[in-house]
């Protein structure tokens, strides 16, 4: 299934692109979905230590935020992007060195608190914040090119799909490094790794942090995208959407996140457009039959689909 | 197996549906079949009690102007959008229902801020954008908008009118307290009280400023203090459920008896708490369209209004209804008037808009004029609590009425800074007691 991974990645790539010429407020949708399909990555990591983040959030709505303060002072988008990154892998780490003391729901609910400490912060520093009115974006220059409107959403929309592979690589040759490899045996016995010399809150930490940091960037690209950033993204129900985006995609492969998060923002906007007043039933439905019918995610049954058998 | 083929199958099937209307949709302006309105509003999460009203009566205007042959002769039809997902969805809502449906004008929304993430838009996609609800003066303070408009009052009218209706019934207040929600238009409304407060009467004393989280449930904390600071004035520009509950339970411990209360957006909440709302106190409904109100400038249409609401809806409209009605009369008006000028033609995206700058159209109430800014100027009445039997609900009694331009800031100046230039004359000058 591996050796498919690649060339999966390329056919999902190019029907995205293809949507994207073809309808332009598609365009818009799927750099969302591959902005948060970024930032479940993230989770995925921590998935394979057998860790659920219920906060993750956080450091979505630093990156937005870091985004949305430093633009004015720091207008590029290249390099907002990487200030993003940067602030949340440091924010992950201060965090991260006490939440990853703790397994199981502790850490869930850890990480959801600090989520919400952050969402507070967000609402109650009104003047500096804008509460939850939010604060704007305005279109910047990528790399030193000032753009129009148009350019600008492509160079953004390649600029998250050239991330996103990248991404994807980086992350699916650490997951088969040794430090990766570490992740899966704190999932399945802490102490064994402990006794083979591996520290594994170590491994813990240096995944939380780059869990972090896919969280931040995927929060740059968001506010690049909407060009308005709330409170609400730090929201818990943000933090669960990320969730329901790693169980939707499957957590056997890095393509596994993004397919989840096309296939949410698809799903939410045709059921939005359809039946506006029952669009969460649609979605919570589709989570349902996931979980009952093809529990490895839509990884998983593209797997199946191959023949191959998922595995992990 | 079978069951994730049809599956990609029906997402291959959405794709199709989504891109054909998508490539249609670059023509030049001609006369449409339909005129299509994309609304945005919220159909769940607590501001569904403005939202849902809202839908109603804007579905029910539609059937209603399409059964009188529709706006210059094209029958309307509205599509509504959820905005309680958050602005990152709402913002990709917008431009699906421009880009894709191919919309005409867009109405948008009941929040702040998803008028702030939208307005944007108006510019970018070149799209007639009418606010018909949200309050937030920064939107035409701190930005030009060519193709947005607001058929409504807005957050410094709807402030300063109570302000003033309080200091010529009540004047001799010394200590005031505020408990609004924690989000931004409870802060904001706190602070454009305070500013004009300042100004025109100098020297209340602030006992308690108080921002319960969003979506409390549980005020005893803040009535117990404010029962033990006694403030002469509460105010409050609470909402909904959260206000129902505040009235309820302060109330029960009678903090009513020690303070007035102050509850600029009362309207909406008085059918829920009925008999419980105690009376002598001030209220205010984001406008002048009061189901109570004594001399309507069109008497027949608002009553046709609101009893039409009633009859289908079996409930009393809200100011949300009024606001929505507004927008569409606006349109009605402002289409029409671009229709005329193009003396049979269909104007453009730009005529469309540029018709809207000035346009002064009739509500059942009064009329409403659209300033060069884009700001609707709307009459606001203020009124003390009091019961009759008409209604089953409060309704006001010893009405003022203030006129939109009295009470909005002038084109071109921030609120906060017009309200601390107010004079105390102004108490007197300003504001018609229409009984």
């Amino acid at each position: 299934m591996r050796r498919y991974e690649p060339i999966l990645a390329l056919v999902l790539a190019a029907a995205m692109i293809t949507a994207a010429i073809m309808a332009p407020w598609l365009r818009f949708v799927l750099t969302i979905a591959l902005a948060k399909g970024i930032a479940v990555v993230g989770i995925l990591l921590l998935l394979r230590a057998g860790q659920v983040s219920f906060g993750h959030a956080l450091y979505v709505a630093f990156g937005a935020y870091v985004v949305a303060f430093l633009a004015p002072r720091l207008n590029d988008a290249v390099l907002l992007l990487a200030a993003a990154a940067v602030g949340a892998g440091i924010l992950g780490l201060l965090i991260g060195l006490f939440v990853t003391r703790y397994r199981q729901i502790f850490f869930g609910m850890l990480n959801l608190a600090m989520s919400m400490v952050f969402y507070s912060l967000l609402e109650k520093l009104y003047h500096i914040t804008h509460g939850s009115d939010g604060i704007r974006v305005e279109v910047m220059p990528v790399a030193g090119q000032a753009l129009d409107r148009v350019a600008y959403e492509w160079s953004i929309f390649g600029i998250a799909l050239a991330l996103a592979f990248t991404v994807g690589l980086l992350v699916r040759l650490y997951l088969s490094s040794p430090m990766g490899e570490a992740l899966a045996g704190i999932k399945t016995r802490e102490t064994r790794l402990e006794f083979m010399g591996v520290p594994a809150r170590g491994v813990l930490l240096s995944a939380y942090v780059m869990s972090a940091m896919l969280g931040g960037i995927g929060g740059a690209i968001i506010a690049m995208t909407s060009r308005h950033v709330t409170p609400l993204l730090a929201y818990w129900t943000s933090s669960g959407e990320l969730v329901f985006i790693a169980i939707l995609g499957g957590a056997g492969g890095v393509l596994g996140p993004f397919l989840g998060a096309a296939a949410f923002e698809l799903v939410r906007i045709y059921a939005a457009a359809s039946f506006a007043d029952a669009w969460q039933l649609i979605l919570g439905s589709v989570l349902l039959l996931v979980i009952l019918f093809a529990p490895g995610g839509l990884w998983g049954m593209a797997a199946r689909l191959l023949g191959k058998g998922g595995t992990r | 197996m079978t069951a994730s083929l049809t599956r990609r199958e029906a997402l291959a099937a959405g794709f199709g549906t989504v891109l054909l209307p998508a490539t249609l949709s670059a023509q030049p302006a001609a006369k449409p079949a339909e005129f299509k309105i994309g609304v945005t509003t919220f159909l769940s999460g607590p501001a569904s009690v403005f939202g849902v009203p809202s839908r109603k009566a804007c579905e029910m205007l539609v059937d209603q102007i399409n059964a009188a042959g529709g706006i210059a002769g094209v029958p309307l039809r509205a599509t509504f959008v959820d905005e309680a997902p958050g602005t990152d969805h709402l913002v990709g809502e917008f431009r699906r229902l421009v880009q894709s449906e191919g919309v005409h004008a867009m109405f948008q929304s009941i929040s702040s801020g998803s008028c702030l993430a939208c307005t944007p838009l108006s510019r970018e996609l070149q799209k007639l954008t009418i606010l018909w609800d949200c309050g937030t003066q920064r939107i035409f303070e701190e930005n030009r908008w060519e193709y947005a408009f607001r058929t409504q009052g807005y957050g410094t009218p709807e402030i300063l009118a109570p302000l003033l209706y309080l200091l010529k019934k009540k004047p001799d207040f010394r200590t005031v307290a505020v408990i609004n929600q924690d989000y931004a238009w409870g802060r904001d409304s706190w602070e454009l009280w305070k500013a004009g407060m300042d100004a025109l009467k100098p020297g209340v004393r602030v006992v308690a400023e108080m921002f319960p989280r969003f979506g409390s449930t549980d005020f005893s904390t803040e009535i117990t203090r404010l029962l033990a600071l006694r403030p002469d004035v509460i105010l409050s520009t609470s909402w909904g459920g959260e206000l129902v509950t505040f009235v309820r339970q302060a109330t029960e411990r009678r903090l009513h008896e020690r303070s007035t209360f102050v509850l600029p957006v009362a309207e909406a909440s008085l059918p829920t708490l009925g008999r419980s709302m105690p009376e002598g106190h001030i209220i205010g409904t984001r406008g002048d369209h009061w189901n109570n109100h004594p001399a309507p400038a069109n008497p027949q249409l608002f009553n046709e209004f609101v009893t039409a609401y009633r009859t289908r809806f079996n409930e009393w409209p809200i100011y949300p209804c009024h606001h929505m009605a507004q927008a569409i009369w606006a349109l009605k008006a402002g289409v029409e008037k671009a229709v005329a000028a193009k003396s049979g033609g269909w104007p453009s995206d730009l005529e469309m808009a540029n018709a809207f700058r000035g346009l002064t159209f009739p509500t059942p109430t009064s009329t409403i004029t659209l300033r060069e800014d884009g700001q609707g100027l709307e009459d606001q009445i203020v009124g003390l609590s009091s019961f009759n039997d008409r209604f089953p609900f409060s309704v006001p009694k010893e009405m003022i009425q203030f006129t939109g331009a009295q009470v909005s800031a002038p084109v071109g100046q921030k609120s906060t800074d017009w309200l601390k230039t107010l004079k105390p004359d102004m108490i007197a000058s300003s504001g018609r007691s229409i009984g």
